[in-house]
């Protein structure tokens, strides 16, 4: 039996109420997701229960219970005050998936501070724009990246402390210190942060058209949407071991690796490693894993090396599987069927509503291709382009839009808030996604409605990208925008214009290349490189992207009106 | 031959995906992918730099990260396009 049961008895009686009374909070109690987390879960009486199996790529293997959690997040909570952190400063997790990324995003929640997640892969200048724009106080990071630290160090004024988890007898440097979770004095008792339903909570910048990456403003009130969603669309059960496959670095790593999965007192198993489908078949059969959260480019991946690699292993333990980041193609709910005699349930939601809105829950009829419905206690349609009024007839193509209101929906982007108001539309908060609904109220996927590029399940913003291009010497101007790929679904293609006297040639394609992945992230680096001797641009001289894009994906470039002549 | 190869590989690798003051005494048999020194997105570019290097193309059938797990690795999928290598 499902935990959500009839999705229609659902839909008729839901009350985001329902979670609260689960979690025992009551409007205007003190909300602290950190406390939800771990101490709670001990006040429960599972203290003792798994909370973290932890392995990593060479075998090394870890556990932690929930008393664990509660006094290895105590011992960083304090830690960090100690250092004369103040409750709404910024700290940021810059770590691969180490247990202390977990537990420290606990950690820093239960002093007050707002945690800020970023990508471990991250190059030097992805990550000061997210610091500088935080002006982020605190970074906890291991010994293999502090060197991109480093290198931005002296444009960051506000960073006063660099922490590094596995320093080791390694020499420190300029504002670094050794924090070793291990050896540091355990902190048994630890008086939490008192924070309310709208105190901030995490800070996760994701990437739009325009403009430089945006910091998406969570509140501790988002626990009362993810605990539910977790319990519901994820369907966890005491008894469960699950696996999120997604990074802390993005939203899915944090609502659905950390908060959801915890709050619900579930035992979840991490595995810090790339990807490799038969150390991760090997990694499910080891832990037993039960309920399993993957992405289609990973999907598409294990589709690749065959249902005979998937019968090696004994994964009669899954009972559940979802997937989230881009729409989960009908090929793979067939694939998956085959390969684990289950098919994978489509989730959609993004950083910026903080939970599963629309979604194929337990028990429902799974329409491969299809999106699903909304969560109970989600309004969600999908509008004209341009009235923004709910479209009525099936099939039209609009933009997803939701009614705002939910609980884990963000409050605002730090400091912009004319670009967070600018999302709302008509009384409606508007995704950026275009879809089309069904007569059955089935959603179903089209594509981004921006020129944001959703690679591998990550949006990136062709606006980073140009401007990280600029700083090659023989880069005159560039225009990024998505081109399709079988395993993740868009990559990133930049068209580049080169200065006078920079002939193209192998070399510079690299050297362009290998820029962008290391200045930026490996998502945002372009996988397709053309030379060209322009690019089109509007009469006011704005490059438009959606001519290159359309050309890219074989569709109509549409108005060309504002081209500007050849 | 085989020496100059895995020679200019794992120098490539050193030099691309290691970072400046890494402490990391990476060998010809470090796991990459799995190792998590090199993730999938990269190891595009690293397919990328063998086929212009090599004037090979590598099918996306053969790319992957199984294939490019470590330097040796690397070497035996260049050399089934470039038997010389």
């Amino acid at each position: 039996m499902s935990n959500i049961g009839s999705y229609e008895d659902r839909v008729a009686l839901f009350d985001w109420s329902i979670s609260e009374r689960e979690l025992g909070y009551k409007k205007g109690d003190i909300i602290n997701i950190g406390w939800y987390c771990s101490d709670r879960i001990c006040q429960l009486g599972n203290g003792s229960k798994k909370a973290l199996l932890w392995e990593n790529h060479e075998g090394l293997t870890k556990q932690y219970t929930f008393d664990d959690l509660r006094v290895y997040s105590n011992t960083i909570a304090t830690f960090l005050q100690r250092l004369g952190i103040q409750p709404g400063e910024r700290v940021c997790l810059f770590m691969d998936r180490v247990p202390e990324l977990y537990i420290g995003f606990l950690g820093v929640l239960k002093m007050g501070a707002i945690v800020q997640p970023l990508f471990s892969n991250f190059g030097d200048e992805s990550l000061h724009t997210r610091l500088s724009n935080a002006k982020t106080c605190a970074i906890i990071t291991q010994r293999k990246h502090v060197a991109k630290v480093r290198k931005i160090l002296k444009d960051l004024p506000d960073l006063r402390h660099i922490l590094v988890v596995d320093a080791g007898a390694s020499p420190l440097k300029e504002r670094e210190l050794a924090f070793d979770l291990a050896s540091e004095p355990k902190v048994e008792q630890f008086d939490c942060y008192p924070s309310k339903a709208e105190t901030p909570s995490v800070l996760h910048y994701t990437s739009g058209s325009t403009g430089q990456p945006k910091g998406a403003q969570h509140v501790h009130y988002s626990l009362i949407s993810q605990y539910l969603t977790s319990k519901w669309v994820l369907d966890l059960q005491e008894d469960d071991v699950y696996w999120c496959n997604a990074d802390p670095g993005w939203v899915t790593g944090t609502s659905y690796g950390i908060i959801g999965p915890w709050s619900n007192g579930i035992t979840q198993a991490v595995l810090d490693a790339g990807f490799g489908s038969e150390h991760w078949y090997a990694f499910m059969q080891k832990y037993k894993v039960t309920v399993w959260y993957s992405a289609p480019t990973a999907i598409r991946l294990l589709m690749r090396d065959g249902t005979q690699v998937v019968r090696k292993f004994d994964l009669s333990s899954l009972r559940h599987l979802a997937s989230v980041g881009e729409p989960l193609n009908a090929e793979a709910v067939h694939w998956s069927r085959e390969a684990f005699g289950r098919p994978f349930h489509d989730t959609y939601w993004q950083t910026e509503t903080g939970c599963i809105v629309i979604t194929n829950v337990p028990g429902m009829q799974i329409k491969p291709g299809s999106m699903g419905k909304p969560f109970p206690g989600i309004t969600a349609t999908v509008v004209d382009l341009h009235t923004f009024e709910p479209l009525t007839e099936p099939g039209k193509v609009g933009l997803i839009a939701l009614r705002p209101g939910w609980p884990s929906q963000i409050r605002t982007y730090w400091n912009n808030q004319a670009g967070f108001e600018s999302k709302f539309k008509n009384g409606w908060y508007l995704c950026g996604d275009r879809a089309s609904l069904d007569p059955d109220g089935y959603f179903w996927f089209v594509g981004r409605d921006d020129d944001v590029i959703n690679t591998g399940g990550h949006l990136v913003g062709p606006f980073e990208i140009e401007s990280a291009l600029l700083e090659h010497p023989a880069v005159a101007e560039s225009a990024a925008v998505a081109t399709p790929d079988n395993v993740n679904m868009e990559v990133v293609k930049a068209f580049i214009v080169l200065k006078p006297g920079n002939p193209p040639n192998d070399d510079m394609e690299m050297d362009i290349i290998n820029l962008i992945r290391k200045r930026l992230s490996p998502l945002a680096m372009p996988q397709k490189l053309e030379f060209v001797k322009s690019l089109p641009k509007t009469r006011s001289g704005k490059i438009m992207r959606r001519v290159l894009r359309a050309q890219e994906f074989g569709e109509p470039v549409g108005d060309l009106s504002t081209l500007e002549n050849d | 031959m085989a020496e100059e190869l895995k020679d200019i590989v794992l120098k490539y690798v050193k030099k691309e995906y290691l970072e400046e003051d890494a402490d990391m005494d990476l060998t010809c048999d470090t796991p990459l992918i799995s190792g998590g020194i090199v993730d999938s997105f990269s190891m595009i570019s690293l397919k990328l730099f063998l086929e212009k290097k090599f004037s090979i193309s590598i099918p996306d059938a053969k790319a992957t990260p199984q294939a490019f797990d470590s330097v040796n690795k690397i070497c035996t999928l260049v050399r089934e396009f470039r038997p010389e290598a």
